[in-house]
């Protein structure tokens, strides 16, 4: 357990903030203001997203303390590796294989889905 | 048997084995909401593009409504973290103030998903007007309703702490909250991503 | 009043089967006999405040386990009568609709009601013993589960005679559950009670994570672990990450049907199949949830009766890990049939085909185990042993399933029926039984007699034989699952099966009757290690276990805690340890959280919402309560603690 003398002003709470803040204006940009071919939006503003989680996570609820701090670590990064199962796994089965997304995850919108099966 | 060692520093949450256990169950529950969340974000990944007759989302949306959502859940958990670290320094006052704040600010968040509902709804644009629709509001709906418990959780914490002050055990049970509260950011992010700025996008 | 008259005989109560008419009966009768019992001893708060209030895992445990045994005999009936209807051609025992109502709530039954609580009832018994706890990590939350449980199989099991049973098989699919096809209450009930227990499913598996995690005694670190403990670990880990997903899916098609959501609906684009896909992503690590702990068992079982630690105890760790992750990567082969491509189906039929390798080291472990051992033959080892041949055979036609080619052959015929019976009863229930005969003893301070339970084993194995392994041959020439009369060339093997059902359910009897004359007759135990070989710190505890298990713990250098205890003659008593314990108060707070949820449910089934909102209503109320409940428990003295210990161990307190 590290020492915890908070200080009155929590810079990195802050520096979380300010980040966040801006990760979420960059990503609207790259989606809106931008003219990239859809896989990289997709691709682009994901890994926003994720690092964002990760903001969350490390900076604002103090994951790694405690003795529990690895188990706490490791359960989450088996949670978010599961979801990854459940969306993309869900999302390339229920296309039924006849068309490849890749594996971004948010590259289907563009096809036509309503195909006979 | 050590099952209950206490400490008598380090943050009030982690002293008693108790504290302790509650917040490492919390996070695995958190890892279960995961699932839950990844679940409902799976069916309107699969879900997108049928829209019937419904219009589609491209036409509905609305980017100033979602970044002031955003900029508001966003800035709760910002003043949730402080809240925490108000409650580590020991400031009964400032834990009270900045969660009070939290609380406001998801309210205000909460103000705006009704008010978009409604515009939706308005619009032709209902739970049960299509199969993507139907997705929409189960996923953003599910979010709004965890931020909704959050609010009447974090009410009633707030006067446990008029009662009691910062114990080992409110400060267990505030912590637990404040991981809550950024988890539900967590989602929000990702529902802000992939429903909003990927629904505008087309 | 006659349009209220007319609702409650036309609708709500399920009336022109004959059937049913005598359950409805048997169902009053048991509960005036049960009600008049209590009454008459005065037990009613006796029951209030030692079991329905409790928050001791041991005693939540037993409530779990009876409820399972209750549900067993439940879906045990379901199966006898597909039994009976499907012996002979042109049999009109049962109706189309009664028989599709009666093999949804067959399979729905025993394996959320039945298998699951059967397991989670031995894992709350032997798990915190096992570790050397006083009790989970979260008490209060585990009676919380347990309600979550009976209130769920309450509201699954009354749907027959109020409102109609669920008929789209225990699988559910969509469209034929959707409300267009299938309105009424009757799908209702099953997605809401299968709701309602899951809470209770995943809370189960939260607090054993935590339990197993942090409560362990000194020196019982994680690679000293028993293997069942291991299994519940594991077990609880697919829990919290598999329940969820039902959650929704289950959620969803709620939505499709009271809310007019288009999910799985066939208007408004919906996608019927997704349905199927959420439910095996769920389904299938569900179907390792109830495997692993019942090799857990049999691991502990075949150590103990051979005498001999576990060979490969590591590669047996591993083997169940991998099992887990691999669990989440094997779902489509539910629905090869679906249509899909080649690429989606090769993938998961070359992971279903690996999950084999873990499963077939585990069974060379308990073959070596064996090697060499000095075995016995009591009746939990000899479950055990019929355990190993009899889960091969399902194993190995689960690898023919698994070929995504050839599953189009098997698939919805009787071979697939036989193959899942052959792992399920085979593992799971043969599991159940060797583990509740090897702790009986612990819980109820007499073991079940040994000669009753040889003739149950006996006619139950051979019966589960005679009557599975035909059914592969009938799917061979092409009998389809869920049929409800048969052709006349099937007649021979049907009706082998339909006998060897009838020696199940006479050793099934035989049981029973062993539970009663055990009771009356049995020799009751003086001493902690009930088989005189036990391996764990489980046998350790004094008969009957005192309340909080252990009233002092040595320090452990090694796996098998019990066998160095014995060695070095330490006992869970030492005089000069003893200190206060701390334990935590009982609550009637989770039986009433729970019968709110179970109100709410009830009235969402009839899409009464003048009933289902205040029935939330009063869960949020109950949930406000608890959250300004600051019980602390309350201490044991030592001056009690010496008085237990040394009455349980027959020794004179001084």
């Amino acid at each position: 357990m590290s020492s915890h003398s908070e200080s009155r002003f929590p810079i990195k709470h802050l520096i979380g903030y300010i980040a966040s803040i801006v990760l979420t204006g960059a990503a609207a940009w790259i989606a809106l203001g931008t003219e990239l071919p859809m896989g990289w939006i997709v691709a682009g503003i994901m890994a926003l997203a994720i690092i964002q989680a990760g903001i969350q996570l490390f900076m604002f609820m103090h994951i790694t303390e405690t003795d529990s701090g690895g188990i706490q670590l490791g359960n989450m990064i088996y949670a978010f590796g599961i979801a990854g199962i459940i969306v993309l796994g869900s999302i390339w089965v229920m296309s039924f294989g006849y068309h490849d997304h890749g594996t971004d995850g948010g590259g289907s919108e563009t096809e036509e889905h309503g195909g006979d099966h | 048997m050590s099952a209950h060692t206490e400490a008598t520093t380090g943050p009030m949450e982690y002293r008693t084995q108790e504290g302790r256990m509650n917040i490492l169950g919390f996070w695995i529950f958190l890892g279960a909401e995961i699932a839950l969340f990844a679940t409902i974000f799976a069916t309107y990944a699969v879900m997108i593009g049928r829209t019937a007759d419904a219009p589609p989302p491209q036409e509905l949306f609305s980017l100033p409504i979602t970044l002031l959502m955003t900029f508001l859940l966003l800035t709760s958990s910002f003043t949730c973290g402080i809240a925490i670290n108000e409650m580590r320094r020991g400031s009964k006052n400032g834990l009270l103030l900045w969660m009070g704040m939290t609380l406001v600010l998801g309210l205000g968040f909460l103000g705006l998903e009704i008010y978009e509902f409604e515009h939706l709804v308005h619009e032709g644009a209902s739970i049960s007007s299509a199969a993507y629709w139907s997705a929409f509001f189960t996923l953003t709906g599910t979010h709004g309703l965890h931020v909704t418990v959050g609010l009447g959780w974090g009410i009633l914490l707030l006067i446990q702490l008029y009662q009691r002050g910062i114990t080992p055990r409110t400060a267990s049970k505030f912590f637990i909250f404040g991981l809550y509260w950024h988890f539900l950011d967590v989602v929000w992010i990702f529902v802000y991503t992939v429903v909003y700025l990927l629904g505008m996008v087309g | 009043m006659e349009a209220f008259l007319d609702f409650f005989f036309g609708e709500f109560l399920v009336t022109g089967q004959p059937l049913i008419y005598g359950a409805m009966v048997s169902i009053a009768l048991g509960s005036i006999t049960v009600i008049a019992v209590l009454t008459y001893f005065k037990a009613w708060g006796w029951l209030w405040r030692e079991y329905i209030t409790s928050v001791d895992h041991k005693k939540i445990g037993i409530m779990y386990i009876i409820a399972a045994i209750v549900m067993f005999v439940r879906g045990g009936i379901d199966a006898m009568m597909m039994r009976i209807q499907t012996s002979l051609p042109g049999m009109t025992f049962l109706d189309s609709q009664h028989y599709n109502e009666i093999f949804t709530t067959h399979g729905t039954i025993m394996i959320i009601f039945m298998a699951m609580p059967f397991l989670i009832g031995l894992m709350n018994f032997a798990v915190p013993l096992q570790i050397g706890a006083r009790d989970v990590a979260f008490p209060f939350f585990n009676n919380l589960s347990f309600w979550s449980f009976a209130f769920g199989l309450a509201l699954f099991n009354i749907s027959f005679i109020i409102g109609g049973s669920p008929d789209a098989g225990w699988t559910n699919y969509a469209p034929m559950a959707g409300a267009e096809l299938n309105p009424g209450p009757a799908i209702n009930y099953y997605l809401l009670g299968l709701q309602l227990s899951g809470i209770g499913t995943l809370g189960t598996g939260i607090n054993f994570i935590v339990t197993i995690l942090k409560m362990r005694a000194p020196g019982i670190t994680m690679m000293r672990l028993p293997i069942f403990t291991w299994s519940t670990l594991i077990t609880a880990l697919i829990i919290v990450f598999a329940f969820p997903i039902l959650t929704v899916a289950l959620a969803l098609m709620t939505l499709d049907r009271i809310f007019g959501a288009k999910l799985f609906t066939l208007a408004g684009e919906g996608m019927p199949m997704m349905w199927a896909n959420l439910f095996w992503l769920w389904g299938h690590p569900e179907v390792y949830i109830v495997i692993l702990p019942a090799f857990g068992i049999f691991s502990e079982v075949i150590s103990t009766f051979a005498r001999k630690q576990l060979f490969g105890y590591k590669a047996m760790v591993y083997a169940m890990v991998i099992i887990a992750l691999l669990s989440f990567l094997v779902w489509v082969h539910h629905f090869f049939t679906m249509g899909a491509g080649g690429g989606v189906n090769s993938f998961f039929s070359i992971t279903t085909m690996l999950i084999a390798v873990p499963t077939g080291v585990k069974i060379f472990n308990w073959l070596g185990t064996m090697y060499r051992g000095r075995i016995t033959f009591e009746t939990p080892m000899l479950w055990a042993l019929a355990f190993i041949p009899n889960f091969v055979i399902g194993g190995v036609t689960g690898v023919m399933l698994a070929m995504a080619a050839a599953d189009y052959q098997y698939h919805n015929t009787y071979f697939l029926v036989a193959h899942f019976h052959y792992v399920l009863i085979a593992g799971t229930v043969f599991g159940c039984f060797s583990g509740l005969i090897f702790w009986y003893p612990k819980m109820f301070g007499h073991k079940l007699n040994e000669k009753l339970g040889k003739i149950f084993f006996w006619l139950f194995m051979i019966g589960f034989n005679v009557c599975f392994l035909p059914m592969y041959f009938l799917g061979f020439a092409g009998m389809p699952r869920r049929t409800y009369t048969i052709e006349p060339e099937w007649m021979p093997l049907s009706l082998t099966a339909t006998a060897g059902a009838f020696m199940m359910a006479a050793g099934f009897a035989v049981f029973v009757y062993s539970i009663y004359y055990s009771f009356r007759y049995a020799e009751r135990e003086t001493q902690g290690d009930s088989w005189g070989v036990g391996r764990t710190l489980d046998w350790a505890t004094a008969t009957p276990i005192p309340f909080y298990n252990f009233a002092t713990l040595p320090e452990f250098d090694s796996k098998d805690a019990y066998v160095g205890m014995k060695d070095k003659g330490e006992t869970t008593y030492d005089k000069s340890k003893v200190e206060e314990i701390h334990m935590p108060s009982n609550s009637g707070l989770p039986f009433f959280m729970m019968l709110a949820l179970f109100i709410a449910s009830f009235g969402l089934v009839w899409e009464w919402f003048w009933m289902a909102i205040p029935g939330l209503i009063m869960f949020f109320i109950v949930m406000g309560i608890r959250s300004f409940d600051y019980n602390e428990g309350f201490h044991v003295s030592t001056k009690e603690i010496h008085e237990i210990e040394q009455a349980a161990r027959g020794e004179d307190s001084k």
